[in-house]
């Protein structure tokens, strides 16, 4: 029985923590409803296309590639953060000369070269393994791993921003946002295949017209200069949204006294 | 030119309805060793957290070296540095790693050298290059200090400067504080709770509670004003606000 109490005792201090922190709620209900969202568009899509994959061999992996882009770009600016919030070092870094947008930049630098590091290895592996090539996209590849680059560092800075003004309890938030976006931007499939209702916000995501952009190119040949320039458009009020929102989180910060308090 | 190296005029500080700092307004002279002392709570801490800009007061004005820290506080930075016990460095880099890190960040001229001559002076040579998040809490005050003497600072900030040190190495510590600031002619302000630190250490002893200034002297002048033979007793006269001192010494 003492034992059964103790065990309540420790039920009840995650109980604590969970109550008091509505991203960790979230995400409870989260990952289910994204997984079989995911999934669901993917099944339809592949039900009236069965013969789409014979007409690209290598898209699948091309999409998944310039996926994990966008994922590592996000990882590396957000994940970077946490470090400094998980050593308890903020209060020294802002008392040192070190300007926030310094920070930002030294964020958006070790990001792009996680983002290469990590990036590299799989492509340079997908070549013997599957012979596939994801260089063989040839210039407009350049344009791709930009855009999504940019894209999740925009989000890593959003996500930074909430962390620094809800603190640790928003970590996942890391994780909930780029998968939220996931189903949105037609990454194995077209934006067609999602419900009509939903296509323009996925438009609004500049990953939507990476990838649309990717898939012209494969299956026709085509480089769709207008996907380009719209996803360039869009990841510049991107970049500017997620910059400014991280500074107004460090102003607030500061006005909260929260720079030496971080915690769950 | 003999202007205050850190001024407070009419410094407030709310949380809501909590009032942490309330009105407070203090000089500290250029070249001196003062503390603010208080209660938990009295306000320690969130004066230091607003000095260095960590924290925005609700009313008033902070300048150091007669700069204003809430508009101009990248001007002056590199002037200034900052010890805690309750702000870490990255536990996985080792101490050579942290120290290069703030060095550059303070832009050290010559920073291998400095970290060198800075290592034997705090006698942190043997586990500059252990990992920082290995080392005990005294090892951890050590090398936090050293950190905040990097730059050479003018003005230093010291939260609990000698916390968990064993009372040899707090001496020793003391010491190191001193001469550093007999040679540069450096300000430091801190805030303790180690009463026999501030008796020995310090020229001017600032008394808080419930975020007000209470009192302010020297501390043989606290001594004799208070009729008490420690500082401790003088601590809590003014915490528990039992005694009125003598009113002709009283600080204005």
């Amino acid at each position: 029985m003492k034992s059964a109490g103790r065990i309540f005792a420790m039920v009840l201090r995650y109980v604590y923590l969970l109550r008091r922190s509505w991203p960790r709620i979230l995400e409870l209900i989260y990952w289910p409803a994204v997984q079989l969202i995911l999934w669901g568009f993917i099944s339809k899509f592949f039900v009236e296309h069965s013969s789409w994959l014979a007409q690209a061999s290598g898209v699948l992996m091309a999409a998944v590639l310039l996926w994990d882009v966008l994922f590592r770009a996000h990882l590396g600016v957000s994940l970077a953060f946490f470090e400094e919030m998980y050593s308890r070092n903020l209060g020294h870094l802002f008392v040192s000369p070190l300007r926030v947008t310094e920070l930002v930049g030294a964020l958006l630098v070790i990001s792009l070269l996680r983002t290469l590091i990590g990036i590299s290895g799989a492509a340079l592996l997908a070549i013997p393994l599957y012979h596939f090539s994801i260089f063989g996209l040839g210039l407009p590849l350049l344009g791709f791993f930009a855009n999504l680059l940019v894209m999740g560092w925009s989000i890593g800075l959003l996500v930074a921003g909430m962390v620094l003004r809800y603190g640790l309890g928003a970590e996942s938030l890391a994780w909930v946002s780029i998968f939220a976006i996931a189903p949105l931007s037609g990454i194995y499939y077209p934006v067609s295949t999602l419900p009509e209702w939903l296509q323009p916000v996925s438009w609004l995501l500049p990953s939507s017209h990476v990838f649309e952009g990717m898939r012209q190119l494969m299956f026709g040949q085509v480089m769709r200069t207008d996907l380009m320039w719209q996803a360039i458009g869009l990841n510049l009020v991107y970049l500017a949204a997620g910059t400014g929102f991280f500074l107004l989180a460090f102003h607030s910060a500061r006005s909260n006294g929260l720079l030496l308090r971080v915690g769950e | 030119m003999n202007s205050p190296a850190i001024e407070l005029e009419s410094v407030s500080r709310r949380f809501g309805n909590v009032v942490a700092v309330d009105d407070v307004s203090f000089c500290v002279s250029r070249g001196t060793i003062s503390a603010v002392l208080g209660g938990n709570g009295a306000g320690k801490t969130t004066i230091l957290s607003m000095l260095l800009g960590l924290l925005l007061p609700s009313a008033g004005r902070l300048s150091v070296l007669g700069c204003d820290m809430q508009r101009h506080r990248y001007r002056m930075l590199h002037r200034i540095n900052f010890s805690s016990p309750y702000v870490d460095l990255p536990q996985r880099l080792t101490v050579r790693e942290n120290l290069s890190v703030y060095a550059r960040l303070y832009n050290v001229r010559k920073f291998r050298q400095r970290l060198v001559q800075i290592a034997g002076q705090l006698e942190i040579e043997q586990y500059l290059d252990r990992v920082y998040g290995t080392l005990s809490a005294g090892q951890k005050t050590r090398v936090a200090l050293a950190k905040a003497l990097l730059n050479q600072p003018d003005v230093l900030l010291l939260d609990e400067p000698t916390a968990s040190l064993d009372p040899e190495t707090a001496g020793s510590m003391r010491g190191l504080l001193r001469s550093y600031q007999q040679e540069s002619g450096a300000t430091m302000l801190m805030a303790s709770h180690n009463m026999l630190e501030v008796e020995r250490l310090c020229d001017d002893v600032i008394m808080l509670r419930a975020g007000r200034v209470v009192d302010r002297g020297s501390p043989a002048g606290l001594l004799e004003r208070y009729s008490r033979s420690t500082l401790e007793d003088v601590f809590i006269d003014v915490a528990r606000n039992t005694f009125e001192p003598r009113a002709a010494g009283r600080a204005p």
